[in-house]
């Protein structure tokens, strides 16, 4: 099979337009496992839509007061009113994971094993930090605060249903991201994008294009973070 | 498959620690925006154009977007105006319910 030099290719929109009208494949330089995905992560974008949504027509539906986020989760650090605090930390670690997971993909391109397995298992250490902090947000929203799908002491009932939705559901795809970015650490130290090694649950071959693959999936893990946090946390 | 054995090429680490860097300021400012507690139309300004900074940071950089091809840029962006019509819609259906609710308790039904 000979290789498609995509630097050859036409690019912008007069690369659209050729691409789109070429024989086989549309995506060109675009492996079918990138390409699906990002297929996947668009349909997961209208999912997080349709939360963020909603949640904007409750909030401006809604006669009773909207509980003020700033205040309900703050925390009080050595007698001091710190507002969203913890949810201030939990996004600086999942934009370190990020970028940890930016350098992996790097190194594993560049085919330095070893450097890529530490960097993925960086990630991964961050994404539990992550996925810890936030069961200590939710233990104590639900023991202490008392806050729960269908009221809380706050305001508006809604606003704890939307709670746990929303950061339910983000921190599903943080734990499924965790899990899969330790399965990859191994398989890196291992070295099976060297050797070829056939997955377990595939039993296909692999190389380093997959960690580029579970990279798009944690920064879109860390994409859909911004926006809950601009929309949740600080409106 | 045919690039299993070759090294490709990648883009220095510097844009990669650069953007990192950014992230951190810009969530920075977005938290600074609760912190001092700017509140109206200035508050929900800074907190749309922060967060579309970051997100646009993420996708370009991170998710090397801005290096791929226009075919698969233009497939992943375009569906983004269907949210927008979406959030429009349900801004007025929310106000109807708003009004009708209003209405509600004002008359009592």
């Amino acid at each position: 099979m000979s290789e498609l030099d995509i630097s050859k290719l036409p690019k912008g929109g007069k690369g659209f337009v050729h691409d789109f009208a070429a024989d086989q494949t549309t995506f060109k330089g675009v492996p079918w496992g990138k390409a699906m995905m990002w297929i996947f992560l668009l349909s997961d974008t209208f999912i997080f839509s349709c939360f963020l949504i909603s949640l904007m027509t409750a909030r401006s539906s809604t006669i009773a007061e909207w509980p003020y986020p700033s205040e309900v989760f703050g925390l009080t650090v050595f007698g001091v009113e710190v507002p969203l605090l913890l949810i201030a930390i939990m996004t600086f670690v999942l934009i370190t994971s990020s970028g940890t997971m930016a350098l992996a993909v790097k190194y594993g391109y560049e085919r330095n094993r070893k450097m890529c397995a530490w960097l993925i298992l960086a990630t991964a250490i961050g994404g539990l930090t992550f996925v810890g902090m936030q069961a200590f947000e939710w233990s104590k929203l639900i023991f202490h605060d008392g806050i729960r799908p269908w009221s809380n002491p706050f305001g508006a009932a809604q606003f704890g249903s939307f709670f746990f939705m929303i950061t339910g559901f983000h921190g599903t795809h943080v734990s499924i991201g965790v899990i899969f970015l330790f399965i990859f650490a191994r398989k890196t130290f291992r070295g099976d994008f060297d050797t070829g090694r056939r997955g377990h649950f595939t039993s296909m071959k692999s190389d380093y294009k997959a960690i580029e693959i579970l990279g798009l999936y944690w920064h879109f893990v860390d994409l859909v973070w911004v926006f809950i946090f601009a929309f949740f946390y600080l409106w | 498959m045919e690039q299993n054995n070759k090294k490709a090429t990648t883009h220095s680490i510097g844009i990669y620690l650069w953007i990192w860097g950014l992230l951190f300021v810009f969530s920075t400012f977005s938290y600074l925006v609760d912190w001092y507690n700017f509140q109206g139309l200035l508050r929900w300004s800074l907190i749309i154009f922060f967060m579309l900074v970051k997100a646009g940071l993420i996708m370009a950089i991170f998710m090397h977007l801005y290096w791929e091809r226009w075919a698969i840029v233009n497939v992943l962006l375009w569906p983004m105006t269907a949210i927008m019509v979406f959030v429009a819609i349900m801004t007025a259906e929310s106000q109807y319910t708003f009004f009708t609710r209003a209405l509600f308790f004002v008359t009592g039904g």
